[in-house]
């Protein structure tokens, strides 16, 4: 596959992916991404695998229909009362970090927080930054841009870790590495990793890493986090997961950096608790984490441990942009569970990578084209079947597939003032316009519409034998010989 | 104007009119439904079900004989060295001797972490703290470290000792933080635990011990004692 690469890319130790390119690839390149997925016998039982397996555990998380109502409507509401009072919540949440010794930034772009994070990693000269799961570090590619100040930024989630030796990125939200096989892990440990030989034992490989990045938490002077829920009447940094590294991000190294979308935010600590149980029901059908993470302030005088400076970074990065319209506000009500995406016959078929954005399936076709402009995504919308799976499952009841009608039409509408999103219009083409025009017209006139079916079967004989995309599966349309109104007459 | 400002300004400005209502009835209706009439045997039951589906191990016993336990449970185990916070009243009942006989040593977490780290991280064979409570509904503990009680002990030895009176144990997470007044006063790190650490990001195949503990061992004191 011959897709542009925009940016050039060195993980920690690997080189730059064979195959994928994984940074954000044009709309030219993602109908060939897709066409190259779609054929790939190999990539498509795996995932079709891994995520019937995450349907089934999930919908075994929820034997109690009635529970499942009740707890998507209050999730709903509560993600739908925060965002209502979005700016107050931000400047409550800012003042109770700052009152517990946090450091709170903001930046509008990826560049701007980059920027920021590499001020407090050079204030500390830092050599070493061991990070836990965060797509918004994704989000703003800030691997590249530590490694480009000369700082390693070492993933230390098993999955990241795994993707981020093969030179790869995540496919999926929740596990990143889905897309591989153990065997291919394992060939990936014995030739990247120093003194590993060759095992596909699952047990055998997590210990690999175990000891490699335990060895990192002990040396790195900061640790990266996201954030999946931030509680502004306490303060309050909560972090989701089942490995510990999460932990030992925020817990070992001096200098605790955690980076978040604005969007994440909730008024009180109790609207937690069934946003928690949702999220790791829906995500992987656990009825809940290893660790859930309340983290409230740096090391206090008399405590022995913890991170003696704790920084939050709130990032936007079209999330305003997102937020200025009523529907579109609902994108945000996100808790990035990824069960869109298990759900996704599309995603099932193509598999996260296809995609060629930082979020793939349902919710990142939603959520790109804020972060990156239409120009670039306006071909994202139109990988979904519309069969309305990703709205079903949707913890927060986020329209998905209403959004992507809008999305769609946003982007193929004529350009005018004042668009809702940047790029509108960017699949905008006049004469595919004029000829839907003029089609609506004849319709809805019966005597042209008469003329025109009489015309279309008369001259049957010259319709084009190759017509776009229908004929690179399909046998090409053709006008009956006969109209219907034809038939109907002779039998009378 | 700063990054601040302006992400505020460009929110306000199309922030709605009047907030949405504030969901408070919903939250309460949500878990007033789903409330249960149970004693704390069967809540420790439950808990119990669930944080053992999770690979821990539970330990019933009564409050006087627990510390006998965890000495057994060490020397069961080849514990050689046990880190745990002697200024607190669970710390304070440990004796030496009784470890010693099994062959543990009872290491009291002494100076910051800096000074151990390397310690903490390649000799330290176990850490023990106290839980402040836990969740029936999920098998979930709920720890609170304090500087008697330092973050790392629950995190970085490969075995977590944990002691829970089963007196408090709550139904559900929402049930644990409205009882107790979380929003009112949280330390700098509050966590729920539920099971050692784990993974299952290798062919989705579960894998225990991925970076925190790799077993977590639950001694639960109740009046009654193992009676169940
Ligand atoms: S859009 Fe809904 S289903 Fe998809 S990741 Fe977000 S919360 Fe989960």
């Amino acid at each position: 596959m011959n897709a542009p690469t925009p940016h050039t890319v060195h993980a920690a130790q690997g080189k730059p992916a064979a195959g994928q390119p994984i940074a954000f690839v044009s709309a030219e390149a993602l109908r060939e991404r897709v066409h190259a997925a779609v054929n790939d016998d190999h990539l498509r039982s795996s995932f079709r695998g891994a995520m019937d397996f995450l349907m089934a555990k999930r919908a075994a998380q929820f034997p109690d229909e009635s529970e499942l109502v009740s707890l998507r409507s209050l999730s709903e509401a509560i993600r739908q009362y925060s965002l209502s009072k979005l700016p107050d919540l931000l400047e409550q949440l800012e003042a109770n970090l700052t009152r517990n010794g946090v450091h709170v930034h903001w930046a509008e772009t990826p560049d701007e927080a980059n920027a920021i994070m590499l001020d407090i990693a050079r204030r500390h000269q830092a050599k070493l930054i061991v990070k836990g799961k965060s797509m918004v570090s994704e989000e703003i590619e800030f691997n590249h841009a530590m490694e480009a100040a000369g700082i390693g930024a070492l993933e230390s989630d098993m999955g990241e870790y795994i993707v981020q030796l093969a030179g790869e990125k995540p496919s999926h939200i929740i596990m990143p590495a889905i897309h591989k096989t153990k065997e291919q892990i394992a060939t990936l440990f014995a030739e990247k990793v120093p003194g590993v030989d060759y095992t596909d034992n699952v047990d055998a490989l997590i210990q690999i890493g175990r000891q490699v990045l335990r060895e990192k938490f002990e040396q790195a002077e900061i640790g990266l986090s996201g954030v999946n829920f931030a509680v502004a009447e306490t303060g309050t940094l909560c972090l989701v997961e089942n490995e510990g590294n999460g932990r030992m991000c925020t817990t070992v190294p001096k200098v605790h950096i955690a980076i978040t979308g604005i969007e994440k935010v909730v008024e009180k600590l109790e609207h937690v608790a069934p946003l928690y149980s949702i999220l790791t029901r829906s995500a992987t059908g656990q009825a809940v984490s290893t660790y859930f993470n309340l983290i409230s302030g740096p090391r206090k005088a008399d405590e022995k441990d913890g991170p003696q400076e704790v920084h939050l970074v709130l990032l936007d990065n079209g999330r305003s942009q997102a937020y200025a319209d009523e529907q579109l506000r609902k994108t945000l009500q996100c808790i990035r569970c990824g069960a869109c995406m298990n759900h996704c016959p599309v995603y099932t078929r193509i598999g996260g990578h296809a995609y060629g954005t930082t979020y793939p399936g349902p919710i990142g076709k939603i959520v790109s084209p804020h972060m990156m402009g239409l120009e670039q995504t306006h071909l994202l919308p139109t990988l979904s079947t519309l069969c309305g799976a990703c709205g079903e499952v949707c913890p927060v009841k986020i329209p998905i597939p209403e959004l992507l009608v809008r999305l769609r039409g946003e982007a193929q509408s004529a350009p005018h003032a004042n668009p809702a999103m940047v790029g509108q219009g960017a699949g905008y083409k006049p004469l595919v316009s004029f000829a839907w025009r003029m089609w609506a017209r004849i319709y809805a006139q019966p005597g042209a519409y008469k003329a025109f079916s009489w015309l279309a079967s008369r001259f049957r004989v010259f319709s084009p034998s190759r017509q776009s995309g229908w004929t690179v599966a399909r046998t090409p349309l053709k006008p009956a010989p006969k109209r219907l109104r034809d038939m109907v007459r002779e039998r009378h | 104007m700063s990054a601040r400002d302006r992400i505020l300004a460009k929110l306000r400005a199309n922030a709605p009119q009047s907030p949405l209502p504030v969901p408070t009835s919903q939250l309460d209706a949500h878990y007033a439904a789903r409330k249960r009439q149970e004693s704390t045997l069967d809540r420790l039951a439950r808990f119990r079900t669930g944080i053992e589906s999770f690979h821990a191990d539970v330990h019933v016993t009564l409050e006087e004989s627990w510390p006998e336990l965890l000495a057994r449970l060490c020397a069961e185990k080849g514990v050689s060295s046990l880190l745990y916070g002697a200024a607190t009243p669970a710390g304070e009942r440990l004796d030496a001797a009784a470890f010693a006989a099994g062959g543990t040593t009872l290491r009291p977490w002494a100076g910051q972490v800096e000074d151990i780290k390397a310690d903490l991280f390649h000799k330290v064979d176990a850490g023990f703290t106290q839980a402040r409570g836990a969740i029936a509904e999920t098998g979930t503990l709920i720890l609170w470290p304090s500087p008697a009680e330092p973050r790392t002990l629950s995190l970085v030895p490969p075995i977590h000792f944990v002691l829970l009176d089963a007196a408090t144990i709550h139904p559900t997470f929402f049930d644990a933080l409205r009882a107790e007044n979380w929003a009112g006063g949280l330390p700098t790190n509050a966590l729920l635990i539920s099971g050692p650490s784990k993974t299952a990001d290798i062919q989705q195949t579960l894998a225990y011990g991925a970076h925190g503990p790799k077993e977590l061992i639950v001694l639960v004191t109740t009046r009654e004692g193992a009676t169940q």
